[in-house]
């Protein structure tokens, strides 16, 4: 059994024993507006995750801890091969740890899947090229058995949600790549699930489109309350969106920081030449070097 | 446009390289034809005793009996004659044979898709399955066909098994072969990203199957469904060959054979040509509706 106990976990929630102190300026008027205690959806203690490759062990995850709350935006940050993909597979029961222990929502990973408590958006739109839009849409629904009115009503909801309406007869080709991603997006959304985990959604697209849908994705955010777990490996990106960034570092993959980033939900694009934004983005930076010295 | 506006022509750009090729064809055969039915002709004019003039000669080439080589014309001949000469159930009808045939090409086509989709499903979804059964399908295929076939024929027909499903059986033998290969390639074809957003969403099995799998092999299906309905049509024609059967394009051409009817040969050939081509693009036609179902661009 885990010594630890709850409340001890939920104010150092950091892995690896490096101290963390979550203050930043932001932070303090921000705590005024948000309702104190959050449920728990993630709560990962003590995560090890190893592959066996042919050049050796790989410890994708080394003793990994981390909670997170109803509600949050959690950015992962950090090189290739920390384990910030491999965080979010392991809680969307991709893959298994091999080590510690999980809960998603308070049940195991594997039954959180089973009970379809997240959406999950790839690099990729990994839209059906034979079904049209609309039927991308309604395909997870098809696969939970909504009925055939309530699939209609949801495509037309998470359609216009995403700012595609008028696409629903369309087939992906026929649609651009940030367009797609939309797709994708309002496909995970469309099962109305607690958790909505991105593993770099906007990585394939260019400067103005990621621009454009990062602010969409908080007007999203905002206004469906999900609680999101997001991958990415640029800066601006996770300050920007984020009310929690996890600063994480390879060989071995841990988790080096964390760091509160509590703007405003409805936040702009300019807030990325404020002085907090900038001191946020720099402690994002000063945690990636200090991870890359660690092995060099 | 004047200048080279008939070249230009979408008709002309899409079948004049066709025709060209079968006038060289053509001239080709007939060169060929006169060659090889030459001596033959020399040596009949030579028994007979008769004079003749290089006119003669080459005439008789065209014209011959029962020529090594039949002139085009002569082939054309016979099939329009076998197809539109007779009633067509009359035993000398090319439709009649090829009816016959292409029953038997049909049912064995269908038992061979349907063998080859449910072998394809057995190996994708078992490890042990595909190491069992795959050394075992390409095995059955090694064996050529013209030695299999009668031993077919003899156990069939000891089990009270005669006419159409032997020979159906044959057919569906070959042909679900590249349906086998094609669609364990196809069912294993969908994105990785698509098989773990099915995962995220907890599909069943069978959903995985006709949400996802299905779907992404219904290209590998009709790029093998091409190939295994002319090699059914093939085994169809083979299976006939052993049977002594009395109807059919095979038996067409075993009676050919048998009488040196060389000319009756050909006109089966052609007429075997001309259903395969029929079958394959009737196959093409459903491909091309499916396609745009599907949003191909």
């Amino acid at each position: 059994m885990l010594i630890s106990t709850e409340p001890e976990a939920r104010q150092r929630p950091e892995g690896d024993g490096a101290s963390v102190s979550p203050s930043n300026p932001a932070a303090a008027d921000a705590a005024a507006v948000q309702p104190s205690p959050k449920r728990l959806v993630v709560d990962v203690q003590n995560i090890s995750l190893t592959f066996e490759t042919a050049d050796g062990r790989l410890d994708a995850l080394s003793n990994v801890s981390l909670q997170i709350f109803d509600g949050e935006f959690v950015s992962f940050i950090g090189p290739s091969g920390c384990g910030k993909t491999t965080m979010l597979r392991v809680i969307a029961d991709l893959q298994q740890p091999s080590s510690g222990t999980l809960l998603v929502n308070g049940m195991s990973a594997e039954n959180a899947r089973l009970a379809r408590s997240y959406g999950y958006v790839f690099q990729a739109p990994a839209l059906f090229p034979w079904r049209t839009i609309e039927n991308n849409l309604k395909l997870p629904l098809e696969i939970m058995g909504f009925s055939e009115a309530d699939q209609q009503q949801r495509v037309e909801r998470y359609l216009s949600l995403v700012n595609l309406t008028g696409f629903e007869r369309k087939f992906p080709w026929q649609l651009s790549g940030g367009m797609q991603q939309r797709v994708s997006i309002a496909r995970a959304l469309s099962f109305d699930p607690a958790m909505l985990l991105m593993d770099e959604p906007f990585g394939a697209l260019d400067e103005i489109v990621r621009d454009h849908l990062n602010e969409q994705l908080l007007q999203l955010w905002k206004s469906t309350e999900k609680t999101v777990l997001f991958v990415t490996h640029s800066i601006p990106e996770a300050v920007f969106l984020s009310s929690k960034i996890v600063v994480m570092s390879p060989r071995p993959g841990r988790i080096i920081d964390i760091i509160d980033c509590d703007f405003p939900r409805d936040r702009s694009l300019e807030i990325r030449e404020t002085p907090e934004f900038l001191k946020i983005a720099q402690r994002v930076r000063t945690g990636l070097r200090a991870g890359h010295a660690y092995d060099e | 446009m004047p200048s080279g506006g008939i070249a230009r022509h979408p008709w002309v750009e899409r079948y004049a390289p066709l025709a060209t090729t079968l006038l060289a064809l053509l001239v080709i055969w007939y060169v060929a034809a006169v060659a090889m039915n030459l001596s033959l002709v020399r040596g009949g004019f030579e028994r007979e005793e008769t004079a003749y003039t290089l006119t003669d000669l080459i005439s008789g080439t065209m014209s011959a009996e029962r020529p090594l080589l039949p002139a085009p014309h002569q082939v054309a001949y016979a099939f329009l004659d076998g197809v539109f000469g007779y009633p067509p159930l009359a035993p000398r009808s090319l439709i009649y044979h090829s009816l016959v045939t292409i029953t038997a090409t049909l049912l064995g086509f269908v038992l061979g898709a349907l063998l080859g989709i449910v072998l394809a499903l057995m190996i994708v979804h078992s490890r042990v399955l595909e190491r069992s059964l795959m050394p075992w399908i390409i095995c059955s295929q090694m064996v050529p066909i013209l030695a299999l076939a009668p031993i077919f024929i003899v156990v069939l027909g000891a089990l009270g098994l005669h006419g159409l499903l032997p020979k159906s059986i044959i057919s569906a033998y070959l042909c679900f072969f590249p349906i086998a290969i094609g669609m364990v390639k196809g069912f294993t074809s969908p994105d990785p990203l698509q098989m773990e957003l099915m995962r995220t969403w907890s599909a069943t099995p069978r959903q995985m199957l006709w949400k996802l799998r299905w779907p992404s092999a219904v290209p590998y299906l009709f790029a093998s469904l091409k190939v295994a309905i002319t090699i059914s049509l093939i085994g169809a024609i083979v299976a006939e060959l052993p049977t002594g059967a009395e109807a059919g394009i095979g038996a067409r051409l075993l009676a050919g054979s048998y009488y040196g009817q060389t000319i009756q040969i050909w006109a089966a050939l052609v007429a075997s040509a001309v259903l395969a081509s029929g079958l394959i693009g009737i196959v093409g036609l459903v491909e091309r509706g499916v396609a745009r179902r599907m949003g191909a661009h």
